[in-house]
């Protein structure tokens, strides 16, 4: 009788031990989105879209400010592309307009200095 | 010899229109004399500035479409910084990106005549399978 409790408990006391491990399963969550959408939030942040490769906009051209101003904090600072959801090659190509268009003062340097 | 620049450049807000003329024929004999070729003269307008250049808020700007080489540029942008009523100017070259936007084009019209020679096949086969069954 102790003999047959002993495996039991043994066998207990061994299963339970991957199923602890078990319990705790990779963490896929925080790590796949973690790419687009940041800044603290862990899990599913609404995928943003690249506003330039949904509209199939290619040119962005430093002189239309209305499209310029969409990218451009109430600072004028420029919008870091996790916050807007841009993809890499446009944002850089945004982002040089956006100069641009700083220096031709279509946009300004500095809005009220925040 | 095939290089294209938008030249835009703003000029101080009680400047005349026919200051603005001779300053823009200015250039263009400029360019002209250099080989070069005047493609587009835009008029943008009176604009608001975003910030003071040289004490003023508003500006008129024009917009200059040249093809021509580098040293072309290099003497009217020694010009414009000469004239006083010129406050301030950008020189931006275009034939490169115009390149690319070309390529873009190409490679989606291709697609759509592809695509649009495949369905109208399409339409014809199954315009025929049903007047055969028929």
């Amino acid at each position: 009788m102790a003999d047959e409790t002993r495996p039991t408990a043994a066998a207990e006391g061994g299963s339970s031990a991957p199923e602890r491990s078990e319990r705790r399963p990779p963490r896929g969550g925080p790590g796949g989105p973690g790419g687009r959408g940041e800044g603290g939030r862990k899990y599913f942040r609404r995928k943003k879209v690249c506003k330039f490769c949904v509209e199939k906009i290619e040119a962005i051209n430093y002189k239309d400010t209305r499209l310029l101003t969409q990218f451009v904090a109430e600072s004028g600072k420029i919008v870091p592309r996790r916050l807007t959801g841009v993809c890499t090659p446009h944002q850089r190509r945004l982002s040089s307009a956006i100069k641009q268009a700083r220096n031709i003062a279509l946009l300004p340097f500095a809005g009220r200095a925040s | 010899m095939n290089r294209t620049y938008e030249l835009m450049f703003i000029v101080r807000p009680d400047m005349s229109e026919e200051d603005q003329d001779k300053l823009i024929s200015t250039l263009e004999s400029a360019v002209t004399s250099s080989a070069g070729q005047v493609k587009n003269i835009e008029r943008m307008g009176r604009r608001r500035l975003a910030y003071k250049v040289r004490k003023f808020q508003d500006g008129i700007y024009i917009l200059l479409t040249v093809e021509g080489s580098g040293g072309l540029i290099h003497e009217l942008e020694r010009r414009l910084r000469v004239t006083e009523p010129v406050i301030k100017f950008l020189t931006v070259r275009i034939d490169e990106e115009q390149k690319r936007l070309d390529k873009i084009k190409a490679i989606r019209d291709a697609r759509r005549k592809t695509s649009t020679a495949a369905a109208a096949a399409q339409a014809e086969t199954a315009g025929e399978a049903p007047a055969a069954t028929a």
